[in-house]
């Protein structure tokens, strides 16, 4: 099937989301379609799958225009899309998720799971997928849900697959199978659009490149050869980009933040972190590596305070800290950026001000007695805006008016915006444009440079490797391996996140 | 130099400027409202063309309802009277919203509070005015916020939820205060029903209007609901306390992240909440009904949900609501006498304010001439 989308705009009243998109799909081939978040990907593949009527423009499939009225019509025209986050039930099976909505039944309503199997079973076969149809999705691993989305799409016939960042969930060698599924469906004659804003991946896949910006493809390569990395960079941002965070060759100083034999219960009373030392020196960024999942956010929470440990013990300047609570470890001079801004790092509601305060309103700059100095936070929080470049008109704007980079930037002030000795940074760019990422790095090796010491934990490999002088690497709550930042080789780092190196472990 | 130095202070200032109230946001917490009221009075008057009154007798009806609660004099006391309790608990119930916690439980604070202050109230002869009714008050106040902290207690320590365990204490207020009703100690020498005795005259809120008519019935009350809504106003957005209760009410986990003490903030803002109920009880045995019997809290702490959901849970919104609710209990009573039209129906008129203000968006389409047009559209 070939898709030709021809001047396509979409405009949400005075804003033009998409503007006058001309894009050829092609059966047998993988279009790449790079941009930021915000760039319009996700507003010009909604109008692709029928979320969307286009406000201008034709979608032709084999030449013939088409309209499709809802997402209904566009799968019964072929095609189909693999979102970003996963749509299945947890509770039921791989064939029962598959079937949904469009169940094979026998005579009254009978459900008719037999062939349902078989189904997915061939599919299975015809892709190299190698999923159990019978397998609960709660008991998988996200790579293999991803593949029952695909089957999903493929049982509902799809000629053209839409893939929305695919690869953000998933391990290096997970991707590196997806990859091979990708091929396996280009080969048997589909046509597929992958979107992501990650450069590496984008060369690594694609036959043809779009680069999407504002709205508007600023950018086209016939071939991820045809154009390097930088240039594809500078097409996405519109500026020149750096990858390398500047970090200044300062030897690491005393020993900061220790912890030994530490072990942390989730919820349900297993074991999250199993077991872990560590030692963080100040002037120096360690990286914690790992697929999400492996307990690194009650690591997280266990060293911030805010969850109680099973055992072990947490020294900070060689004081006990342990049993001290979030606000007595916010005292000392720790800084925390949590890893989910809208859940736990920011009240969305509240304006930017209010937020700026949000862990330090208790402090005699800001109250005196039971009253707030709203005057003084106020004219903190501005100073705060311009220091740390948030966008904003009003520091008395809701925070969920900001981007998501601007969100990330009030969070990243408030825990930077004063003396910090430590700081924790969990998922500090996730999801976020170039241009913020780039910045919040260099406020992380400001930091350390500083003499703060830092521990990052990502499940962007990138990322780890861009900003640490160490690298530890955490698989099922353990520590498995450990890497000199300098030096580290992303493919063992991969290796070891999987939980498959055999190197000496920390 | 200088230059460069000006142009940054005017960027600060011009981040300090608060932008002009959005337009939608105006409309959702005023427009909104006063429609609700419209539609909620005209569907009262089809409900009761539905069932045969004339509509000759529902314009009368609806007469009655607007001399009744600001017609006159005594109209005006009677509304002011009826709202000072309603706003009190009301805003209890808006400050547990604000805080995150759903407190069903005002009915049975409220006479639990009216309970303690009753007995507080005639058991202290002697003691001079200044001195009683601010104790009566306050024994109310405390035995509402204790009754309350026990909820707020139970969910900070184990989770149960506040709605479950307010609607449990409710029961337990009402079978106690009807077996503390018969304890020789409280009931009324002579009496063999269950009613409390009278409060002494030093223990009485004293009546402000008397000078005009001796039959109105407005009391010093009054001021105690506007005192404590500026009080809730300024504990809610001025104080480190109110930013508290704030931030776990929006977001319960990031409050935690930022280091607040999420069980201290239950149980203060249940407490506080249950104290508000307390004086809305204390009120009332003091200022109006001088003894308690049997269910003396007549639902008012459940009137004052309606209240604090019609007052966006703002202290302020809360005073409007009460004031409506209360001219709506004047009227009513009016229109019972006037026109013979049962005050049943402004429990049905109360109660469709409430599913309109719920509904905005049926507002909205019913409405479409009283709104702008352009919705803003969803970002991407």
């Amino acid at each position: 099937m070939n898709v030709e989308l021809r001047g396509i705009t979409k405009r949400f009243g005075s804003f033009t989301a998409v503007n006058n998109v001309n894009l050829q799909i092609r059966a047998g081939e993988v279009l790449g379609l790079l941009g930021e978040n915000g760039a319009g990907k996700s507003t010009l593949m909604n109008v692709l799958c029928g979320l969307y009527a286009a406000t201008e423009g034709q979608i032709l499939i084999d030449g013939n225009p088409v309209s499709f009225a809802g997402p209904g019509e566009a799968i019964r025209a072929g095609i189909g899309m693999v979102h970003q986050h996963f749509m299945l039930i947890p509770v039921f099976t791989v064939a029962e998720n598959v079937v949904l909505g469009v169940e094979p039944t026998g005579p009254l309503d009978h459900l008719d799971l037999v062939q349902a199997r078989a189904q997915v079973r061939e599919i299975n076969d015809a892709y190299g997928l190698e999923v159990d149809p019978d397998a609960l999705i709660e008991t998988l691993p996200v790579g293999v849900q991803q593949r029952v989305e695909i089957i999903k799409v493929l049982f509902r016939s799809a000629d053209l697959v839409i893939f929305d960042e695919p690869t953000a969930v998933l391990t290096p060698q997970e991707v590196v199978e997806f990859f091979a599924i990708v091929r396996s469906l280009r080969d048997s004659g589909k046509a597929i659009v992958f979107i992501t804003h990650k450069l590496g991946e984008i060369r690594e896949i694609s036959d043809h490149i779009a680069v999407l910006r504002r709205g508007e493809i600023v950018g086209h390569a016939d071939h991820p050869d045809a154009i390097s990395e930088a240039d594809l960079a500078e097409l996405m941002v519109g500026r020149p980009v750096s990858f390398d965070v500047k970090r200044n060759p300062n030897p690491p100083g005393e020993p900061l933040l220790e912890v030994a034999d530490l072990t942390v219960l989730n919820n349900n009373d297993d074991v999250a972190v199993d077991d872990i030392s560590l030692m963080v020196r100040s002037g120096e960024i360690v990286g914690i590596a790992g697929v999400q999942g492996n307990g690194q956010s009650a690591l997280v929470e266990a060293l911030t305070g805010l969850t109680r440990v099973a055992g072990g013990t947490v020294s900070f300047k060689g004081k006990d800290i342990t049993r001290a609570s979030a606000r007595e470890r916010h005292r000392m001079g720790f800084a925390h950026i949590p890893e989910d801004r809208q859940r736990t790092g920011l009240i969305p509601a509240f304006s930017i001000a209010e937020n700026m305060v949000l862990d330090s309103y208790y402090d005699d700059r800001f109250s005196t007695g039971p009253t707030m100095r709203w005057d003084v936070v106020n004219k903190a929080a501005a100073h705060a805006v311009v220091d740390f470049d948030v966008r904003t008109t009003s520091v008395f704007d809701a925070v969920s008016t900001l981007s998501g980079g601007n969100q990330q930037k009030v969070i990243v002030a408030r825990e930077m915006f004063r003396d910090t000795e430590f700081l924790i940074a969990s998922q500090p760019t996730r999801g976020l444009d170039v241009g913020s990422i780039e910045y919040i790095h260099s406020r992380i090796a400001q930091a350390r440079d500083e003499g703060d010491g830092v521990l990052i934990v990502s499940s962007e490999l990138d990322e780890i490797l861009a900003l640490s002088d160490r690298i530890l690497v955490m698989f099922k709550g353990r520590i498995v391996a450990e890497f000199d930042g300098a030096t580290a080789d992303k493919a063992t780092i991969g290796l070891a996140m999987a939980g498959r190196y055999e190197g000496a472990a920390a | 130099m200088s230059g460069n130095k000006r142009q940054t202070d005017g960027m600060y200032e011009s981040l300090l400027r608060r932008a002009a109230p959005d337009r939608t946001a105006w409309e959702d917490l005023v427009v909104v409202p006063i429609f609700a009221v419209v539609v909620a009075l005209l569907l009262g008057a089809v409900a009761m063309l539905a069932t045969n009154v004339d509509l000759a007798t529902v314009g009368r009806s609806y007469v009655a309802l607007v001399s009744g609660s600001v017609g006159s004099f005594n109209a005006i006391s009677e509304t002011l009277t009826s709202a000072i309790p309603l706003t009190l608990a009301g805003l209890g119930i808006a400050l547990g919203f604000r805080a995150g916690m759903f407190n069903i439980g005002a009915e049975g604070q409220l006479l639990i509070g009216g309970m303690a202050a009753v007995i507080t109230g005639f058991s202290l002869p002697g003691l001079p005015m200044i001195v009683h009714v601010p104790l009566v008050l306050l024994v109310g106040a405390l035995a509402g916020g204790l009754y309350a902290a026990i909820a707020g207690w139970l969910r900070a320590a184990t989770g149960a939820h506040e709605v479950i365990s307010t609607i449990m204490l409710n029961l337990i207020a009402y079978r106690l205060v009807d077996y503390l009703l018969r304890l020789d100690f409280i009931q009324r020498e002579g009496r063999s029903d269950p009613i409390s005795k009278s409060v002494l005259e030093s223990a009485e809120l004293p009546r402000l209007l008397t000078w005009l008519d001796p039959n109105l019935r407005l009391h010093a009350g009054v001021f105690l609901m506007i005192g404590a809504v500026i009080f809730i106003h300024w504990l809610l957005f001025k104080t480190r306390l109110g930013f508290e209760f704030r931030a776990s009410g929006e977001n319960p986990e990031a409050a935690r992240y930022a280091g607040m003490r999420a069980g201290l903030v239950i149980v203060l803002a249940m407490g506080l909440a249950g104290a508000l109920a307390g004086l809305a009880g204390a009120n009332q045995v003091s200022g109006v009904l001088g003894r308690a019997s049997p269910g003396f809290s007549a639902g008012i702490g459940f009137d004052a949900i309606a209240v604090a959901l019609l007052g966006r849970s703002h202290p302020w919104g809360v005073l409007l609501a009460g004031l409506l609710f209360g001219a709506l209990e004047a009227g009513g009573r009016q229109m019972q006498v006037d026109a013979g039209v049962s005050i049943d129906l402004i429990g049905i008129i109360q109660a469709l304010i409430i599913v309109f203000i719920a509904a905005p968006l049926l507002v909205r389409a019913l409405f479409p001439w009283g709104f702008s047009k352009a919705r803003p559209s969803a970002k991407e």
